[in-house]
């Protein structure tokens, strides 16, 4: 079963220890992602996919099951899965070239080659006109292509993304969408991509994994299988909006009863 | 326009306090002993910075000759032991700053006695520093150091600890190892906070020379103003006084543009 998948998900449990209570974030999560796929991790916030994602990522291993890449099984975070942050996460001492450079110097590139890599993923990326800008001058979406692009340096096979395009405002983060979606096309990266937007959900992935708020379980696992580029006006796209409207509501509703409780803990 | 309106306005409440301060002597409100007339302390200053000798071309070039002042040498004579203690204070502090912030192993061993050491003034070293350095400049320079210290090394401290996790996290995940974190991530990612305490160990050194010169040496402005009381020159005290204050200031200004200068990325990150 794992010979097949990029990223393997077995039996996963995650137990936090939060004022004293046992807090169950994810609860016999099962998932495989085959190489090449993009998948969103939908759900409401609370609902353990940025746990999931993190466990993914290595920096917070899970309490019981096992995470495997390509049948390896996670210990430590590694450049094998580039992770893009949601608050950008750019260091803001080194100019956008430094920030692309960073983990191409960590791999001992030698000069020339970083260059030339560093080079055409600002051509890539539509930064040449920034490359010797720090991170304070630029807007949101400038720095999330810095992001991105220096995740795509070390050319990890894996991208994990969390709500990466949260704080974008709406024309920006369709721009983004789209710019994604022709790098993945291109670079044939396998994706695991974290929102609470239905619609990102749906524009983006060939495969939504829709969780429950806490325990954080697998709540339906649905193909998308729109043809790309998606209307989002369209009459399919639209029924499948609905269909995880639905969904989303549902654990929403359990998240707000829960906060009124006052039992969350976010 | 605005620039000299605002330089005007701020001129405007030393005009009057100099005005008044030359009305009470004018008018003979005070005695001359007590508070010299502002025209007297200025004659005093220039004089006080005045070469002593006539310019005499086998002694050295024009250059050196301009800076054989009383005022100059004992500036100099003071910068240098503020120089020298703080490069030995913050020298110290730095490194010790860097590991206790890093390892919270170090942080435990050395924190108890940094805590007990913190708040004894470097002026209550004053007889310490005499027994054991004697007279002269390493007393004083020992006490600037101690002054400077403390100030670099809790702001270093704080530095390492406030480095936010998550460029630790970026540097984990694009695969750096842990002297590569060190170096490329936590040391620039705390320079705000080492360049703050740096310019606050500079203004505690400045203090510190002041006093350790009104025990410990015979030149320098806080000896030069302590001398000027014995011979009731009130007008050579004030004069002091003030090149210390603007002497002060501009090593001040110096520190802050500097760091402005060097942290340019830095400047108004908190607004964006």
């Amino acid at each position: 079963m794992s010979g097949a998948s990029h990223i393997s998900v077995q039996g996963v449990h995650k137990v936090f220890q939060s004022g004293g209570q046992e807090v169950h974030a994810l609860k016999a999560i099962d998932l495989e992602v085959p190489r090449g796929e993009f998948v969103c991790l939908l759900g409401p916030s609370g609902c353990g996919k940025s746990t999931l994602l993190n466990a993914v990522a290595g920096f917070s291993l899970p309490t019981s099951g096992a995470i495997t890449v390509d049948g390896a099984t996670i210990l430590e975070p590694g450049p094998d899965r580039g992770m893009v942050f949601q608050e950008y996460a750019l260091f803001p001492w080194m100019t956008v070239e430094q920030n692309i450079a960073f983990g191409l110097q960590i791999k001992r590139t030698d000069k020339t080659a970083l260059q030339a890599r560093v080079d055409e993923l600002l051509v890539l990326l539509n930064l040449q006109d920034f490359r010797k800008r720090h991170p304070k001058d630029l807007s949101g979406g400038m720095r999330q292509r810095v992001a991105i692009a220096r995740v795509l340096a070390i050319d990890s096979p894996i991208m994990l993304m969390d709500e990466p395009f949260g704080a974008l405002d709406a024309l920006t983060r369709r721009n983004l969408q789209d710019e994604l979606l022709r790098l993945w096309t291109e670079l044939k990266k396998t994706i695991l991509f974290v929102t609470h937007s239905i619609e990102e959900a749906l524009y983006l992935a060939d495969r939504t994994v829709v969780m429950t708020y806490r325990p954080g379980t697998i709540k339906r696992d649905l193909v998308i299988d729109l043809p790309r580029p998606r209307d989002v006006a369209s009459p399919a796209f639209n029924a499948l909006k609905k269909e995880l409207s639905q969904l989303l509501m549902e654990e929403q509703s359990r998240h707000q009863q829960d906060e009124f409780k006052g039992a969350a803990v976010d | 326009m605005k620039r000299i309106k605002s330089a005007a306005s701020g001129i405007l409440v030393p005009l009057a306090a100099l005005a008044f301060w030359q009305l009470l002597s004018s008018m003979g409100w005070v005695n001359a002993v007590i508070l010299p007339s502002p025209m007297q302390v200025l004659t005093k200053w220039w004089a006080y910075l005045r070469p002593l000798e006539a310019f005499d071309p086998t002694q050295g070039s024009y250059l050196q000759w301009c800076f054989t002042g009383e005022l100059i040498q004992d500036a100099l004579g003071s910068l240098y032991r503020v120089l020298v203690g703080f490069l030995i204070g913050g020298g110290l502090a730095l490194p010790l700053g860097l590991a206790m912030g890093y390892s919270k192993l170090v942080y435990g061993l050395f924190n108890p006695l940094i805590q007990v050491l913190r708040p004894i003034p470097p002026i209550a070293y004053i007889p310490l520093s005499i027994l054991w350095f004697g007279l002269g400049n390493p007393p004083a320079i020992f006490l600037i150091s101690i002054g400077a210290f403390f100030p670099v090394l809790m702001n270093t401290v704080a530095g390492v600890q406030n480095v936010d996790s998550i460029y630790l996290r970026v540097g984990r995940n694009l695969g750096a190892s842990r002297f590569t974190q060190f170096t490329r991530i936590i040391l620039p990612a705390a320079t705000p906070y080492i360049f703050t305490g740096a310019r606050i160990g500079m203004g505690t050194a400045f203090i510190v020379v002041i006093v350790s010169e009104m025990i410990a040496v015979n030149n320098g402005l806080g000896y030069r103003i302590l001398e000027a009381r014995e011979y009731l020159w009130s007008d050579k005290i004030i004069a002091g006084m003030f090149t210390i204050g603007l002497l002060g200031l501009g090593i001040d200004t110096l520190m802050s543009r500097l760091s402005s200068h060097l942290l340019k990325w830095h400047r108004g990150l908190e607004q964006s």
